[in-house]
């Protein structure tokens, strides 16, 4: 078996549902032992493609390859992958050792030996002490654990992760971001995590998918895809920049590489505009201002400068950027590079 | 000076306390008056009853255990108790078939919402007529000259009418699971729709077959509703008396015809004595039930 067959492969997979084109013959590769996040709004055909890669969705056309074998009409345990679910979908009539146990279980392995081996799991995520509580008795933080144990025991070659943090609270959410992350590396399988959360997949992810529509808007690491973003979308759902029109097309331009100034520099590009609106956000400033052709730009101004050179709303400024610093957008969707 | 408006404040918290209370009884007290007079009233006159004395043309009030003696030391109560509880336990069984199938259908197979709707209000409409007419209806069809009896024969299965189908413990029961099967449908689709679907793909995805996420998850996450409609059915048949009297052609008795004689022949004490054998009867039976499922949770 050669290098490229290893990790996960898609070729030009494509879900319909009725008239509806949900995914449209998108592909992609994803090397092994690699965190990657398939970000998109809701609809835009990545659950569906993360449920096509589970087997919990059929394929309308297309193939799925894992490590060199093609799993496109296999079931979910013969493909090596394990799903952990939106909301956990633990058993709840079933202790959380017996959760775990579960698919031992279905394999018809003897009582003593899944529960041993599920409490072996259950070390990994740190969650012995409450083997014999069931789910409803557990905080949201631990639910997710559990499952995330459950998924583990079956020994997935990749772990598929639906909205895993959405359940959360904020803080908890931060807390087990963290803790997915170092689960990936110390385990050194690939985990395919859908979100509609740009922070997170910028945080969690070796290769962000973002996808919209059905078709993939940009594949690439978590840098490539914040810093170039390829597409009008892209750029405005990775959030953070503004997309202007300029001579040779529209291009992106990060809010915090703008500068905003009274007398605009000549090394710079620089365009007069009006305050529309400040809000203060703790480290800094977000300045709204609207240019004289009536685009809407962003600024982010660190909370020190922002002090030193206070504006208001109303006044007439200049804004200004180095020119490497725009980034010009393509207008058609193709991710392939 | 300090104290004034902490005690003001008490003082409102206090009576805001005490309307509290004034409140909650009022808001209680029409479902206690309700239970209290066509419930408990009701069950103690018939406990006081079942204690009267009675001859072949009176009743008098006294308290003695004459009923009961009676009740207990005759055999047929015993035979009659027996055949009541196979009744119920046959019903019973077929209903929690026939309601689990059903429930499961219209729950897992059955995907729109409309369609499920739909069909549900199907299996509802035979309950617009009322019991006694349904049961009626499955005299001609069961008769000698019936129309099952007519297809028989002219299938060829048998050369003569078959006489069991009607009058007979098989219309008994048969007309008990069209009567009451609908009871198991509703709790246990009630609990079936409250399944989290995912759990379903949870256990596929962890390898679980058809058969094994049914038994696995399914059932034990339906019990609750089998239970309520098991006790459902169970107090019905139980309690039935019409039912067994049309379909046996009161060849066959169950204590609720022995406590309809008895009233017939103004035996008043003695058909209250069979009622609290029978209401205690059927309350071990629901007591046991529920020792097993927590129906709590469900309600």
């Amino acid at each position: 078996m050669n290098v490229s067959s290893e990790g996960l492969e898609l070729a030009a997979v494509t879900k319909t549902y009725g008239n509806t084109v949900a995914v449209d013959a998108i592909s992609l590769r994803i090397p092994q032992a690699s965190y990657v996040c398939l970000l998109g709004p809701s609809g835009c055909g990545k659950s569906s493609t993360l449920r096509m890669v589970a087997g919990h969705e059929d394929v309308t056309s297309g193939d799925i390859i894992l490590n060199g074998t093609n799993i496109t009409h296999l079931s979910p345990t013969q493909r090596g992958t394990a799903m952990m679910f939106q909301n956990y979908a633990l058993f709840p009539h079933l202790t959380v050792a017996e959760n775990v146990a579960f698919s031992l279980k279905m394999k018809g392995t003897g009582k003593s030996e899944r529960l041993s081996s599920a409490n072996r799991t259950l070390e990994l995520v740190d969650m012995t002490a409450l083997a014999e509580r069931l789910p409803a008795q557990l905080s949201g933080g631990q639910q997710q654990r559990v499952a995330l144990a459950r998924a583990l025991i079956t020994d997935p070659a990749m772990l598929l992760l639906d909205e895993p943090l959405s359940a959360l609270d904020p803080f908890l959410r931060l807390r087990m971001r963290t803790e997915l992350k170092r689960f990936q590396r110390d385990l050194g399988i690939s985990f395919l995590h859908v979100t509609h959360s740009q922070d997170e997949a910028l945080a969690l992810a070796d290769i962000i998918i973002v996808m919209n529509e059905g078709v993939i808007e940009q594949i690439g690491s978590a840098s490539d895809v914040f810093n170039m973003p390829r597409t009008p979308f892209v750029a405005r759902f990775m959030g953070g920049h503004n997309v202007l029109a300029g001579p040779q097309g529209s291009f992106a331009l990060r809010s915090d590489k703008v500068t905003i100034t009274a007398k605009p520099s000549r090394a710079k590009t620089a365009l007069q505009a009006t305050i529309s609106d400040i809000e203060y956000l703790g480290t800094a400033f977000s300045v709204a201002a609207k240019t004289d052709h009536g685009d809407d730009v962003l600024v982010t101004v660190p909370d020190t400068d922002f002090a030193a050179s206070p504006v208001e709303i109303g006044q007439t400024v200049h804004l200004q950027w180095a020119a490497s610093d725009a980034h010009p957008l393509s207008s058609q969707v193709s991710a392939h590079s | 000076m300090g104290a004034g408006p902490f005690r003001f404040q008490r003082d409102i918290v206090a009576a805001s306390h005490r309307s509290n209370t004034t409140i909650g009884w009022l808001l209680a007290s029409p479902l206690a008056i309700v239970l209290v007079l066509f419930l408990v009233l009701p069950i103690v006159m018939i406990v006081v009853v079942s204690f009267w004395g009675a001859t072949e043309f009176s009743i008098y009030p006294a308290f003695q255990l004459d009923n009961y003696e009676f009740l207990f030391a005759s055999p047929v109560t015993y035979t009659v108790f027996l055949n009541t509880l196979m009744y119920t336990v046959i019903t019973w069984a077929c209903c929690l078939l026939i309601g689990f199938t059903v429930a499961y259908f219209l729950a897992f197979h059955v995907h729109s919402l409309t369609w499920q709707i739909a069909l549900f209000l199907l299996c509802t409409i035979p309950f617009w007529t009322s019991n006694i007419i349904r049961m009626i209806s499955w005299v001609p069809f069961l008769g000698r000259n019936g129309i099952a009896n007519q297809s028989l024969i002219g299938m060829g299965v048998v050369n003569e009418p078959v006489e069991w189908l009607l009058f007979s413990d098989f219309a008994v029961i048969l007309a008990f699971v069209h009567l009451y099967a609908l009871f198991m449908v509703v709790p246990i689709f009630n609990t079936m729709m409250r399944i989290d679907r995912s759990l379903l793909e949870a256990a596929r995805d962890a390898g679980a077959s058809g058969f094994q996420t049914l038994t696995n998850i399914i059932i034990p996450l339906t019990t609750p509703g089998i239970m309520i409609g098991s006790i459902f059915v169970v107090t019905l048949v139980m309690g039935d008396f019409i039912t067994v009297r049309f379909m046996s052609g009161s060849q066959s008795a169950n204590v609720g015809r022995l406590i309809s004689n008895d009233v017939a022949l103004l035996q008043y004490p003695s058909a209250a004595a069979t009622s609290v054998v029978l209401l205690l009867t059927v309350l071990i039976v629901i007591g046991i039930m529920l020792r097993f499922v927590n129906i709590r949770k469900e309600l």
